[in-house]
């Protein structure tokens, strides 16, 4: 029996959805003000925790985060991972370093590439700066920040960087 | 409140692909085992209610829809639930709440994922809008976590290798387990591929196809049979992206544990607490989970992994049926955790029994480590 012949029980047929995604205000105001190099978080008005990128509320205390927190482009390595996988249909090569950033003033962390180091020299409670693309290319992304790059200055103790209510 | 407890545990044989069944074949397999071990005719059961993980595993939304007929749910009231990876864990305990609260009699409940119907990997990874694609699956998204855990309490890469050796050795001892590695070890583990650091291609679940199905009942209609008491039982979660937040450590999982012993009357977990099936997906989460979970003090968990006190001879062992780490389908993996911890206090579970064992504890965990569910089933009514 040739390979044509041969019954078969199962076949892969992959299906493509495409979503439209809408924003909200919260994530609007953020990414107008990103698309201009800017990184503004947003405060609740409650416990004063300072989220970036911020969602609207404050899961702490179930506010609207109604006050603008505008931030500088340094931070921290709050941990990370290196990744040894490839993403299917990303360019991105590995090993890269995924790693929770933490601005300056923020209390939450988000993801993103560190870059401009030997991977072995990264460390939790490194200090980070944002390296941006060319202004011209700048759209309402995060991915308006290529990647974030060690800077000269003291480690932090990431300890000392959880919330705690004033 | 009406004493509720499991009268009948159901699996499939996990797999990577099960292709010799769909996936109402699939569930129905568990469902069978479970009432046939429950020994009940399908008119004792009051209402179904099914967990998954999400439905774009499988690419068929609200399929409790589909599966009317393969869950024995045509004409009987059906409740889907879910809460992520936790979600086995979290409808055990729905199911069992509504047999508790007296609105049911006798309820089954069933779980399940079908993997390799499409790839979990990347559909927990999409690329979301306005942000950069970096996310590279769960363990990307936790191996951070784990490394803040090592870095916190200087904790030695073995122990992850330990626990990875461990519950596939375990695993060899449950014919229902997905992986079955013969001589698997530590060495063999550390030898395998760096996936996220700090985490390795054996330190991490298998994606599985499989289902777990249980029949819950009221106290006045258990008669004669084996039963599991369900002594506590509790969900909990946490704002994801909340201020003040220790992902390493989650308030949701310490005031989960918390409220079960408390319903339980368990004071000193690690010694009245037979055995654990406990959700370790990788391979580091055991010891975090046992910090998290009150067995011990903060900093001493990876202390007590590497005393073997884990182990399936051990004063605390865990998932002595191999756990996530070797059957992973993910809707289905949090009440495997809860039908294993039954079937070690029916004194059913063949070659991975805990000796004596008369109080066991099942825990899931899932989303961003935000979802907690949790129950203690005793031999014993008292």
């Amino acid at each position: 029996m040739s390979a044509e012949d041969t019954p078969k029980d199962y076949s892969e047929s992959p299906i493509n959805l495409e979503y439209f995604y809408t924003a909200g205000s919260a994530t609007t105001r953020f990414l107008n003000q990103v698309k201009e190099g800017n990184i503004v978080g947003q405060g609740c008005p409650k416990c004063k925790a300072v989220y970036v990128p911020p969602r609207g509320s404050c899961p702490r205390c179930g506010v609207a985060t109604d006050i603008e927190v505008p931030l500088i482009d340094k931070g921290c390595i709050e941990s990370f991972t290196v990744v040894h996988i490839p993403i299917p249909g990303n360019p991105i090569v590995p090993p890269y370093v995924c790693a929770m950033i933490r601005l300056d003033g923020a209390n939450i962390s988000f993801l993103h590439l560190i870059q401009d180091v030997d991977i072995e020299n990264i460390r939790i409670g490194m200090r980070i700066q944002a390296v941006w693309k060319p202004k011209e290319e700048w759209t309402h992304s995060l991915e308006n920040i290529k990647w974030f790059a060690p800077i000269d200055e003291p480690d932090v103790d990431v300890a000392t960087l959880r919330f705690q209510e004033s | 409140m009406i004493q509720a407890g499991v009268i009948g545990v159901g699996q499939t044989k996990y797999d990577a692909k099960r292709r010799d069944v769909s996936m109402a074949g699939l569930v129905r397999e568990a469902i069978d085992n479970a009432m046939l071990a429950a020994n009940l005719e399908w008119d004792a059961i009051d209402a179904v209610i099914l967990g998954k993980a999400p439905d774009m595993f499988e690419g068929v939304i609200m399929p409790e829809l589909y599966l009317a007929d393969a869950i024995g749910a045509v004409g009987k009231p059906v409740l889907r639930v879910h809460t992520a990876g936790s979600v086995g864990g979290s409808t055990a305990v729905i199911a069992a709440s509504h047999v508790c609260s007296g609105q049911f009699k006798t309820v089954l409940t069933v779980t399940f994922e079908k993997q390799s119907e499409s790839n979990a990997t990347w559909a927990l990874s999409p690329r979301y809008p306005y942000s950069p694609h970096i996310n590279a699956g769960a363990g990307g998204y936790f191996a951070p976590f784990i490394r803040e855990y090592i870095r916190r309490y200087e904790a030695p890469e073995h122990i992850g290798w330990k626990v990875a050796a461990k519950d596939r050795q375990n695993a060899l001892k449950n014919p229902l387990a997905h992986l079955h590695i013969p001589g698997i070890d530590e060495k063999m583990v550390s030898d395998t591929p760096m996936l996220w650091e700090p985490l390795r291609y054996l330190e991490s679940c298998p994606s599985s196809d499989g289902a777990c199905a249980m029949v819950i009942t009221a106290q006045d209609q258990v008669g004669s049979r084996n039963v599991a008491w369900i002594k506590g039982m509790a969900v909990r979660s946490e704002g994801t992206l909340s201020a003040g937040r220790d992902e390493v450590n989650p308030q949701a999982g310490i005031d989960c544990a918390k409220d079960i012993y408390n319903q339980a009357g368990i004071h000193n977990p690690y010694n009245e607490i037979d055995c654990a099936e406990i959700y370790v997906p990788f391979s580091w989460y055991e010891p975090m989970w046992l910090e998290n979970l009150g067995f011990c003090d903060l900093g001493e968990g990876w202390k007590l992994t590497d005393k073997d006190a884990t182990a399936i001879d051990g004063g605390l062992p865990f998932n002595m049926s191999g756990g996530v780490l070797s059957s992973n389908p993910i809707g289905a993996s949090g009440m495997i955790r809860f039908g294993e911890a039954a079937l070690q206090v029916m004194g059913l579970a063949e070659d991975h029994q805990v000796d004596d064992a008369k109080v066991a504890m099942g825990h899931a965990y899932g989303g961003a480590a935000q979802f907690f569910a949790m129950w203690i089933v005793s031999s014993s009514l008292d």
